[in-house]
């Protein structure tokens, strides 16, 4: 078996009492969708928090591409190549469509630090970030301020974001979440290709999307994980019917 | 043109057009007074960098007001007393010279207090831009050497090569071409890339941090930056004055520049030279009828932060636009 890109641990993180990561271990390997599926407050997001550096974890290790990466903050992270969406949209709500796309080619292109050639007449910027709109399809909404974009819109254009990082693993936490049944369709034809290109960790509650993409499924509950495997050994085990799935599957 | 260019523009020429006249009417006290609100605005301007650009509302940019004031006091005093610097080096009283010192030590003072400061965030900040900022103040307060309460006489005004700044039209075109420069300075910055993860940062930090770019390093360099802008306005007030107070370092100062920028539109290149336009006429105006002037001033804030956020430029030129 190829060697994971990601590998995570024993991970460990509690708020107060609550233990929201319970002691998890799992892995993404290479041109996988690996789904995560649990119940609300079952601590998908916190998870995903830790493994992009936005939480610090109590313990346990987080190995990516062959490197713990437990020490490095957000943006270290994000350089190696680990791209997240958030599960409530996390955006420069002033700027466009396009400027969101902008910042995250920029930052794939290196130094920030650079202080005198605007970058709204920098070619090097505006097309690969349009480029990633059009594959999202936002093209036509780039110049609208992402404050006034469509609830669906903002989750695309979190896609194109991650997109234009060019990373090495997607971490996608929800991203069905509130596009309607069109729009997760089309949304799930995307994933279906974009593995190609990365791993995607999948957090997601849409059945159809995680059935019709997951090469695995692992179920979180209470911080723990009751099991990993096939979509049909995991569609078929009594525990998770029990703990999450009930009459979905 | 765009209705903020022409409106840009027109503030640009109001406040050059103003003390040339003047000048040829024989009225040097306008040209004094249009110097004022020049390093006013190019002080504001480096705040702006700051706290229009990155959010980061520091109340303690009065240090390196204070600093770059007394960069040219002390340099000055050296200069006219014939006695060296450290290590033997003879003073000078070359502006350009003096203002690259004001330059470097505010960006030298500038990155450690940073370093520390922006660990924080909101009120934190605040309070600890503060607490350098007094802390200066005090130590400038408590050293004899330097004036002490006193501050520092500057006995006569520092020089620039081929112009004679005892003269209140050449020093003003001085402080008029700088302040021009530091506006420039800030639409780059604005429009570049840095300034691009400097708004972002502003906007949304996590986001920024989330593309791959450190929100702590972009905010370090935009605060140094700014600090430096700051104190160069502070080394051509001493000279205006011809007096570097520590007045310059105290915490009212930190404040005026923050209402500068308020009164003027927070964020918006024009926004401290309207500010400054308006303060200093108030200050003129008001302050010849009444010494309660400043709760006028109060007044028209409260009525800005209200009814127009968007300052004077907000209300000559539009809301703002990010391309
Ligand atoms: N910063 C925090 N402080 C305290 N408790 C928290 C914090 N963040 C999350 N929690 C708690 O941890 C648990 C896990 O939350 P988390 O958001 O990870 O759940 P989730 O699986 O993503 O749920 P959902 O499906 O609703 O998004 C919840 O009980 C939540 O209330
Ligand atoms: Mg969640």
């Amino acid at each position: 078996m190829a060697d994971p890109v990601l590998e995570i641990r024993d991970l460990r993180k509690s708020f107060g009492a609550l233990k929201a990561t319970d002691g998890v271990s799992l892995t993404l390997l290479p041109g996988e969708i690996h789904a995560l599926i649990g119940p609300n407050g079952a601590g998908k997001s916190t998870l995903i928090h830790q493994i992009s550096g936005a939480l610090k974890p109590d313990g346990g290790t987080i190995r990516f591409l062959g490197q713990d990466i437990g020490g490095l903050g957000m943006a270290a992270r994000a350089r190696l190549g680990l791209a997240r969406s958030f599960q409530t949209s996390s955006l420069a709500q002033e700027f466009s469509a396009l400027r969101n796309v902008m910042l995250a080619v920029q930052a794939k292109q290196g130094s920030s630090l650079r202080f005198f050639r605007p970058v709204m007449r920098d070619k090097s910027l505006t097309e690969p970030a349009m480029a990633m709109l059009e594959r999202v399809g936002l093209a036509a909404r780039a110049q609208v301020p992402a404050a006034e974009l469509s609830h669906g819109e903002r989750r695309q254009l979190e896609i194109a974001i991650a997109l234009a990082l060019g990373p090495k693993a997607f971490l996608l936490d929800e991203p069905m979440a509130g596009m309607g049944p069109e729009g997760s369709k089309s949304l799930t034809r995307f994933l279906d290709d974009l593995r190609r290109e990365a791993p995607i960790l999948l957090v997601e509650h849409d059945m159809d999307a995680v059935f019709a993409l997951a090469d695995r499924i692992s179920v979180l509950v209470y911080g723990r994980i009751i099991a990993t495997g096939k979509v049909d050994e995991i569609r078929n085990d009594p525990e998770v019917r029990r703990a999450y799935l009930g009459d979905a599957a | 043109m765009t209705r903020e260019t022409f409106a840009n523009a027109l503030l640009a020429l109001l406040l050059l057009a103003v003390p040339i006249a003047a000048s040829y009417m024989g009225e040097p006290f306008y040209v004094t007074l249009a110097t004022r609100i020049a390093v006013l605005a190019l002080a504001a301007v480096g705040l702006n960098i700051a706290l229009g650009l990155g959010g980061l509302v520091s109340f303690g940019h009065a240090a390196f007001f204070g600093l770059g004031g007394y960069a040219a006091g002390v340099l000055a005093t050296h200069a006219f007393n014939a006695e060296p610097l450290l290590f033997g080096i003879a003073s000078t009283t070359s502006m350009p010279v003096i203002w690259l010192v004001a330059i470097v030590v505010c960006g030298l003072v500038a990155l450690p207090i940073g370093a520390v400061s922006l660990r924080t965030a909101g009120v934190y900040f605040i309070m600890i831009t503060l607490a350098f900022a007094q802390m200066i103040y005090y130590f400038a307060v408590s050293w004899p050497a330097y004036g002490g309460e006193d501050g520092l006489s500057i006995y006569v005004r520092n020089t620039f090569p081929g112009l004679n700044t005892a003269q209140p039209l050449p020093f003003f075109l001085i402080c008029y071409v700088l302040l021009l420069l530091g506006l420039l300075l800030f639409r780059f910055l604005r429009d570049s890339r840095f300034g691009a993860a400097l708004q972002a940062a502003r906007q949304n930090a996590t986001r920024l941090a989330a593309v791959g770019i450190p929100p702590f390093k972009i905010r370090l360099v935009a605060f140094a930056i700014s600090a430096m802008v700051t104190g160069l306005a502070g080394a051509l007030f001493a000279d205006l004055n011809r007096f570097a107070s520590p007045s310059m370092l105290s915490w009212h100062m930190s404040g005026e520049l923050i209402v500068l920028i308020v009164l003027g539109g927070i964020g918006r290149q024009f926004g401290p030279v309207a500010g400054a336009m308006l303060f200093v006429l108030l200050e003129y105006v008001l302050g010849g009828i009444t010494e309660r002037w400043q709760f006028f001033l109060g007044l028209i804030l409260l009525g800005v932060v209200l009814f127009a956020r968007g300052g004077l430029i907000g209300l000559l030129a539009g809301r703002a636009r990010h391309g």
